[in-house]
């Protein structure tokens, strides 16, 4: 039996400054939390505070910064603040999606921690009433020869795909990169997309007093409650304290969830809806409290509960997944409950919503909480952190450097290196073609996914980047490449780039330095998400990334979302015919700081590496505007945005992608190691059809914007027929030495080996 | 065609299927809820769907083959009405009885999904007529647990019977003798781990699917 008395007791009990900094409540907090409150809290009351006034719920160090991120244009129907950004994608439907990290989970326990971050970013999108119909991870490890490396890969993908597969949401899209600066805090941002009808999009507001809370999902246990300190100081004794507090997923009654959720949302029933993230119960009822300016009574005896004598302070901050709050409008209780009955989900009245603005909370027949909502929400700290301005490297001095000998190694070497190589043996664990729509996914390694809008024949573009050598290198310049890559991305399909969401994951924002990584990267993202009139909808902080007291590399993931009027205009990096000739759009400086090439190749790190390519914005918006065009028009064969490892990688992947010979010819512009490796930006590659003449091309951009820069550097299929015997590649160079000569000269097979071969060798410990 | 759709708890491919069978036959299938205990009258069609019925946190197929809506299936089976089980849906029919085996995990023990090659093996029956002619098709695959077993006697059977509908080109999961997909005996049940209503145009399983669909239309 479960001794009743003794948990009031310890659940009533006073707290003091002292409990409180174990809460992780500092002394200015405390303050600010005992004057608000005009008492000192109890543990239910503490416990609420400290995980609403986390970093984590509060955004208490970035609040102030992200205000910076443009939140409109003409599409953007919510922008951040609600559990997902909502654009409007005509015909009175919507698309909604947000992107959420899952870093810390993940490193301890990469299943369930990247599980239950899929699982997390679900809820989020159809608690608005959205379908979900794609998920798109950006995932982040540490260097391959780390012990844990490996393991941490095995662990996160087959969570990942163990909980998205299982709840039938295609995984189009991601991205995977290794770097020892993640050696002990990898990095898992999801990605969730949904469709919706405009005129049924849920929110977290609008619930008014004198209606039911209705709690439905999944029964609530200990796991999720916060962190090994505060097991300690708990009531309970044994081992069921000890319990990890990494959640688990149970994606069976996530997709339940869906189903159910979505029947009961095209009645006439929810005046409000918060799923139960981070912070569970509390911070779901405190959201539609706040943002309904209402106050909430719950009686948790009425909770569903996996286990015995929880205590009030364990049932606030379990972080038990698959679980939904609601406020109902009156008298659909019975409608909702026969809905939930129906899918064999827990569904109870648990509380109602009342006019004091308070949260009030039962147990056992006793008052354990009596709180104010508001400064739990509103008045919650907005710290101005010291920050400094990042160094500025100096420019890359590539004179101190040898010339490669062989071209061909170090295309070899690029292509097959961790950041570059193919990520065929992630991606295959994830079924991309569920729900029927997927018009092109990670499997023609395209710059971004195509889904369609069911039933439809237009379609969503969505793609993930971040290059984090660059935001290292130069907060502001590498913040505003993020975004330039994927306004890029999206339009390299034909896609109309719509909005993003973020996710910026970044060290100990108490340290001015990284804090001014954080400053500096928002600023140069603001600036690029301006002047490129792509907004900010919705995002996610994720602070004190740390390893050994070192932050990890600044890592702002974006998450592109662009519209597709005709799914029949579309163009991937795969559709290159023999023949057609190979077309550079935008201008090659030969920037080479903080590229592939001098990472891998030269094998620079930190500053010697240099700084990123500077962004010219104006430009990026001017070439993808026309690449998007010509899209449009049907005048292209295969589309790629040059990024990583510059003209040459990017030519390598459309050339494997439709496994056609290309060469890059001497003559042109194109002919040392600046030009073939350099990562200029604002660059794309086309295969244009031969039977279009430099004139015609001309003629476009004529017709488009004269200042668009463009230069025919080679082309597909056979340069000398009959040479080689399978599809292969050249570049050739010249000088006035040596006259014509090639600088490449590779089997395309021998470039597929490097490229496809090695993660699966890795993986299998191959070394 | 008059055809439904099983929706257990955990299906996620029975929209596509709904969708394919829409589109394919020009008429859409009855969605039929796993408890209700009974199909509709005069069905030419039962699509057992794929996904992860119950999650499939037993065995793949278990608790869905022991569903009130098996025993409507079974009698629906033995009128001759035809069964067409994709990926989860032909793990269960292997429980039901109604298709000799098993699937086991995946020999790779990775969960697959890829562009699949197909011999179909047979053009004899009433899902794969319209592959007269063929000799490989594509159709995607997205499961864990494909790995076709069953004893010798039962592959020999299978095979002297024309009874292998589809075999992989290239064995993706450790199948016996390359199966992707048998028949029942009077070649009315198919049950196959391929995709066929991901393959039916207009997305990136391609178009290769069409002809299960084609060859029923163009059955008795």
């Amino acid at each position: 039996m479960t001794d009743t008395s003794a948990i009031l007791a310890h659940l009533h009990a006073e707290q003091t400054e002292e409990d409180a900094a174990g809460h992780g409540i500092n002394a200015e907090e405390w303050e600010r939390l005992t004057s608000r409150l005009g008492r000192q809290p109890n543990l239910v009351e503490l416990g609420i505070y400290s995980v609403m006034w986390s970093e984590h719920c509060s955004y208490k160090s970035s609040r102030r910064h992200l205000s910076k991120f443009p939140t409109k244009n003409e599409y953007v129907i919510q922008g951040p603040g609600e559990n997902a950004g909502v654009i409007d994608i005509g015909d009175g439907q919507a698309a909604i999606f947000k992107m959420e990290s899952h870093n810390h989970p993940s490193y301890i326990e990469p299943y369930q921690g990247a599980a239950t971050g899929v699982g997390g970013i679900l809820r989020d999108v159809f608690t608005m009433g959205a379908r979900p119909i794609a998920l798109v991870n950006a995932l982040r490890f540490g260097d391959p020869s780390h012990p844990k490396t490996r393991s941490l890969v095995a662990g996160v993908v087959a969570g990942i795909g163990g909980y998205g597969n299982c709840v039938g949401v295609p995984t189009v899209a991601g991205e995977t990169q290794f770097d020892a600066g993640y050696n002990g805090n990898i990095l898992v941002n999801a990605m969730a997309v949904g469709l919706a009808d405009q005129d049924k999009i849920f929110y977290a507001r609008g619930a008014t007093p004198g209606n039911p809370i209705f709690y439905v999902g999944s029964k609530t246990g200990r796991d999720g409650i916060h962190g090994a300190t505060m097991a300690s100081a708990e009531f309970s004794e044994g081992d069921e304290e000890k319990r990890p507090t990494v959640q688990v997923g149970d994606p069976f009654t996530e997709k339940l969830l869906i189903e159910a959720c979505l029947e009961l949302m095209a009645t006439d029933a929810i005046q409000a809806i918060q799923d139960m993230g981070a912070a569970g119960l509390t911070s779901s009822s405190v959201e539609m409290a706040d943002k309904g300016g209402i106050g909430v009574e719950m009686d948790l005896d009425k909770v569903p509960q996996r286990e015995e004598g929880m205590t009030a302070y364990e049932i606030m901050l379990s972080e038990s997944q698959e679980r939904m709050l609601m406020v109902l409008k009156p008298g659909k209780e019975d409608l909702a409950k026969a809905i939930f009955e129906k899918y064999d989900l827990d569904a109870e009245v648990i509380g109602m919503t009342t006019d004091t603005g308070h949260m009030v909370l039962t147990q056992f027949g006793e008052t354990v909480c009596d709180i104010p909502v508001a400064p739990l929400a509103d008045d919650a700290p907005n710290y101005d952190r010291p920050w400094v301005e990042p160094k500025p490297r100096a420019p890359l001095d590539l004179s101190k450097y040898p010339e490669p000998e062989d071209y061909g190694e170090v295309l070899l070497k690029l292509m097959s290196s961790p950041d570059m190589a193919s990520k065929r043996w992630v991606w295959e664990q994830y079924d991309r073609h569920v729900m029927g729509d997927t018009v092109d996914s990670s499997q023609s390694m395209g710059d971004a996914a195509i889904v369609r809008i069911h039933g439809t024949n237009k379609a969503l573009a969505i793609c993930s980047d971040c290059n984090p050598h660059y935001v290292a290198a130069d907060p502001y310049e590498g913040g505003k490449a993020v975004v330039a890559e994927a306004y890029r991305n999206l339009s390299a399909v034909g896609a109309t780039p719509i909005a993003i969401t973020d996710n910026l994951n970044f060290g100990n924002p108490e340290k001015p330095d990284i804090m001014g990584q954080f400053v500096k990267a928002v600023e140069g993202m603001a600036e690029a998400c301006r002047a490129l009139d792509f907004p900010v909808v919705s995002g996610n902080v994720s602070l004190y990334n740390e390893t050994d007291g070192k932050g990890i590399p600044p890592t702002p993931v974006v998450g592109g979302v662009g519209l597709i009027g005709d799914v029949s205009k579309v163009a991937t990096l795969k559709g290159a015919q023999p023949g057609d000739v190979l077309i550079l759009i935008g201008e090659t400086k030969g920037h080479l700081g903080a590229s592939l090439y001098v990472r891998e190749w030269l094998g620079l790190k930190g500053a010697e590496a240099g700084p990123p390519p500077p962004v010219d914005l104006a430009a990026e918006k001017r070439n993808a505007d026309f690449v998007r065009s010509l899209i449009e028009q049907g005048l292209v064969n295969a589309v790629h945005d040059v990024s990583e490892g510059g003209i040459a990688c990017a030519a390598a992947e459309m050339a494997l992608a439709s496994n056609t010979s290309f060469f890059i010819d001497s003559g042109t512009d194109v002919a040392t190691v600046c030009d073939l490796f350099s990562e200029d930006s604002g660059r794309f590659l086309l295969a244009v059809p031969s039977k279009l003449s430099s004139d015609d091309i001309q003629d476009w951009i004529d017709a488009f914007d004269t200042s668009v820069k463009w230069s025919l550097i080679g082309g597909f299929g056979d340069h000398s027929p009959g040479m080689y015997e399978e599809p292969y590649l050249a570049i050739s160079g010249a000088s006035a030495q040596a006259g014509i000569y090639n600088l490449v000269e590779l089997p395309l097979s021998r470039l597929r080996e490097a490229h496809e071969g090695w993660l699966p060798a890795y993986m299998a410990g191959v070394e | 065609m008059k055809s439904a759709v099983i929706v257990f708890p955990g299906s996620n491919c029975d929209r596509d299927a709904a969708v394919a069978l829409e589109t394919m036959t020009g008429q859409a299938p009855a969605m039929i809820w796993h408890k209700d205990a009974s199909l509709p009258d005069g069905l030419d069609l039962v699509v057992v769907p794929g996904g992860f019925s119950y999650g499939d946190y037993l065995r793949c197929g278990a608790m869905a083959g022991n569903s009130p809506i098996i025993e409507p299936l079974k009698a629906h089976a033995t009128r001759g009405g035809y069964v067409l089980g994709i990926c989860n849906g032909f793990q269960i029919l292997c429980e039901t009885g109604l298709l000799p085996g098993a699937l086991m995990r995946n020999a790779s023990l990775h969960f697959v999904c890829k562009p699949q090659a197909l011999r179909p093996d047979s053009a004899n029956s009433a899902f794969t007529s319209a592959y007269a002619g063929t000799s490989e098709v594509s159709i995607p695959i997205a499961h864990h647990d494909g790995n076709y077993f069953a004893d010798k006697a039962t592959l020999d059977a299978l095979e002297g019977g024309g009874r292998v509908a589809f075999r992989y080109v290239d064995n993706p999961n450790g199948s016996a003798r390359n199966i992707a997909g048998i028949l029942s005996e009077n070649g009315r049940v198919l049950g196959m781990m391929p995709h066929p209503e991901r393959a039916i145009g207009g997305h990136e399983g391609g178009a290769d699917g069409r002809g299960v669909f084609e060859s029923l239309l163009g059955a008795d």
